[in-house]
């Protein structure tokens, strides 16, 4: 049952299929589990990119696309939210229609760079994607009574689904641990808020579910075959441009979906949060630190680096107080220094995990 | 005498200034094996090459079934019919024996737009890339990575790739170079056996002057790119065209 809805996909190592449980309790839980605004915050971004870096995975995974536009089309998802959220009130309605309409531009828009350059060689089609991300980025800002500009846009989402909503309590629940303190679950109130999370979190599930059912169909190993020899693809009777611009199209809409989902969480769309080349960079990083072509490297990247950047500086906060009294060490770890940290963390994941943190997982296997 | 199930007009194909293929006119039947000789350079892969669509031709026709294909791709010649292994191993490296196989199946079956049904849960395709490994005795082999596989075992999958295709013409270029003599009869005997189905049509890239006698129905040769002989075995052996062409040959291409 379980292994149907991952279409077969084995995690295919026992670590990992316990990390990957764990995340997925984590998130199922987390409104529970965890305090505080910022944790559930962190868990609704973990979510929305896990859906983001798997959809990437797609292209550069498993077909071998390099595209630098996928922000884009997040962003066209995310914009898609914001602007029928503003036009056309504080409805489901907009919503639904906001992210359908941001999921026809982002298929559109794929479409048209596909055809015009998949055809081609691979490096024109990456350079085609960086010149429509930065062409977009500037449109963005320029028409900014439509787009708000730099500045972005706030807007209402339904009250069912933001903190003012209340639905009553979780009633207290003590676990006696035996020896130790008691564990002490339940208490909060069930707010829109949490509603709102779960909204993001079924559709991410949902949407990496899919994911993993596409990567394990025919029509997913079509993609790996011309990832792997694209010529031979061709040669036993694949028509691989159709493919490749198929499989942009279907990894642009995902990633809209995604967008969609984080502007109804967000409450607030701007090129910074949605659209900027950092968080391109931030997709990039996710996917090789998971591992490529895997879906599952998506989601462990998504997830380790998300915790990091949020919680690094927390922590180098925390161990350079505690060093106060020794000059360097306490130096190296003022929390101003934490992206240089996620920088070495990064170059030594990738020396001693050159397949992503699953592909290491699942070589220790035998 | 049958029709021509696949014919070449004034086929060339020019490289800078070098004319690889030079205006070959001819033609391919049904049940008929025909091998193609000539020594090293003489333009057989390419002529193959533009027969199947991995290159363009600088001038002239590609005939199949009297529809000229010559604008096609090669993904649709394929699905039209026509069967292209290749001289250079040229596999999936990374996916096991039986996905490369399962992935020929696949294209013949007309499966590759399918989204969001299960590669695996394909019982028509399991069954017939089975057969086909059994075909080609690589059963034990079938979850093996194809770049673990030695070269022998590398080219008798190339073979299966095409078995699974069931091509209406099958182009084999040079299917037994390098194989150890253990393994090079196992391919001659698939040949030989496909070549018994009189409704397919066999072009043969091959330099074993035995293997041609034992196997063809025809033998063309190219030289230079140019057609130079034409005819039926023995007699295009006994040639003065081929005793020179092949007198100068040192060793197989690679
Ligand atoms: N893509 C290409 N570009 C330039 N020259 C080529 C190309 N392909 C083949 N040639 C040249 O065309 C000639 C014929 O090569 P080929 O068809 O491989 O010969 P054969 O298969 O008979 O040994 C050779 O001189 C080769 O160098
Ligand atoms: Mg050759």
């Amino acid at each position: 049952m379980i292994l149907k809805l991952l279409s077969g996909d084995r995690p295919g190592s026992v670590l990992l299929s316990l990390i990957l449980l764990a995340i997925l309790v984590a998130l199922a839980g987390a409104p529970f589990l965890f305090d505080g605004t910022r944790a559930l915050d962190t868990a609704a971004r973990i979510c929305v990119f896990i859906v983001l870096v798997a959809s990437y995975d797609l292209l550069l995974g498993y077909t071998g696309i390099v595209s630098f536009a996928h922000t884009i089309f997040f962003g066209f998802g995310a914009y898609g939210v914001a602007l029928s959220a503003l036009h056309l009130g504080r409805g489901f309605d907009a919503l639904i229609v906001g992210a359908g309409a941001g999921a026809l531009a982002a298929a559109a828009l794929a479409a048209v760079i596909g055809l015009f350059s998949l055809r081609v060689r691979a490096i024109f089609f990456a350079m085609i994607t960086l010149a429509v991300a930065s062409a977009v980025a500037v449109l963005v800002s320029q028409l900014s009574a439509l787009t708000g500009g730099e500045d972005g846009l706030t807007y209402l989402i339904p009250k069912a689904l933001t903190a003012a909503a209340r639905y009553g309590e979780i009633p207290t629940v003590t676990l006696p641990w035996p020896g130790a303190d008691p564990l002490t679950l339940g208490g909060q109130r069930i707010t829109g808020k949490i509603v709102n999370y779960y909204v993001i979190f079924s559709g991410a599930l949902i949407l990496i579910l899919f994911l993993l059912r596409v990567v394990n169909s025919p029509f997913g190993r079509v993609l790996q075959a011309i990832r792997e020899n694209d010529f031979r693809a061709e040669a036993i009777g694949y028509r691989v441009v159709s493919y490749r611009i198929a499989v942009t199209v279907l990894s642009a809409v995902v990633a809209s979906l995604a967008g969609a989902l984080f502007a109804i969480w967000l409450r607030y769309v701007g090129p910074d949060t949605v659209l900027s080349f950092e968080i391109m960079i931030d997709i990039l990083l996710m996917v090789v630190i998971g591992g490529m072509g895997t879906i599952y490297g998506a989601v462990i990247g998504a997830v380790v680096l998300l915790l990091a950047q949020n919680y690094l500086k927390d922590l180098m906060e925390t161990a350079a107080a505690g060093l106060g009294d020794i000059p360097l060490a306490a130096d190296l770890l003022n929390p101003d220094r934490w992206l240089l940290w996620l920088g070495v963390l990064f170059v030594l994941s990738v020396y001693f995990f050159p397949a992503g943190i699953v592909g290491r997982l699942r070589r220790s296997r035998t | 005498m049958a029709e021509m199930v696949l014919e070449t007009r004034d086929l060339t194909v020019r490289f800078g200034g070098h004319v690889a293929v030079n205006g070959v006119s001819t033609g391919f039947r049904r049940g008929e094996l025909t091998a193609i000789v000539g020594p090293n350079g003489a333009g057989k892969t390419t002529f193959f090459n533009l027969i199947s669509g991995q290159i363009a031709a600088t001038r002239g026709r590609v005939l199949l079934g009297g529809a000229d294909i010559s604008r096609k791709s090669a993904a649709d010649r394929t699905r039209l019919g026509i069967g292209r292994g290749f001289q250079m191993t040229n596999l999936f490296p990374d996916l096991s024996v039986y996905e490369n196989v399962r992935l020929a199946v696949q294209a013949q079956q007309r499966k590759g737009g399918r989204i969001l049904r299960l590669a695996e849960a394909d019982d028509k395709m399991r069954d017939r890339t089975v057969a086909v490994l059994d075909r080609v005795q690589m059963g034990p082999e079938a979850a093996k990575p194809v770049s673990t596989l030695s070269h022998g075992d590398q080219r008798k999958l190339e073979v299966a790739m095409l078995i699974a295709l069931d091509p209406a013409i099958y182009m084999f270029d040079e299917p037994t170079a390098g194989m150890s003599p253990d393994d090079a009869p196992v391919v001659l005997d698939l040949i030989a056996a496909l070549a018994q189905d009189r409704r397919k049509c066999i072009l043969l890239v091959e330099h074993k002057m035995d293997v041609i006698g034992a196997l063809a129905d025809r033998i063309i040769v190219l030289h230079n790119g140019t057609l130079v002989a034409d005819g039926d075995p023995a007699a295009v052996m006994a040639s003065d065209i081929v005793q020179e062409a092949y007198m100068g040959r040192r060793r197989a291409d690679v």
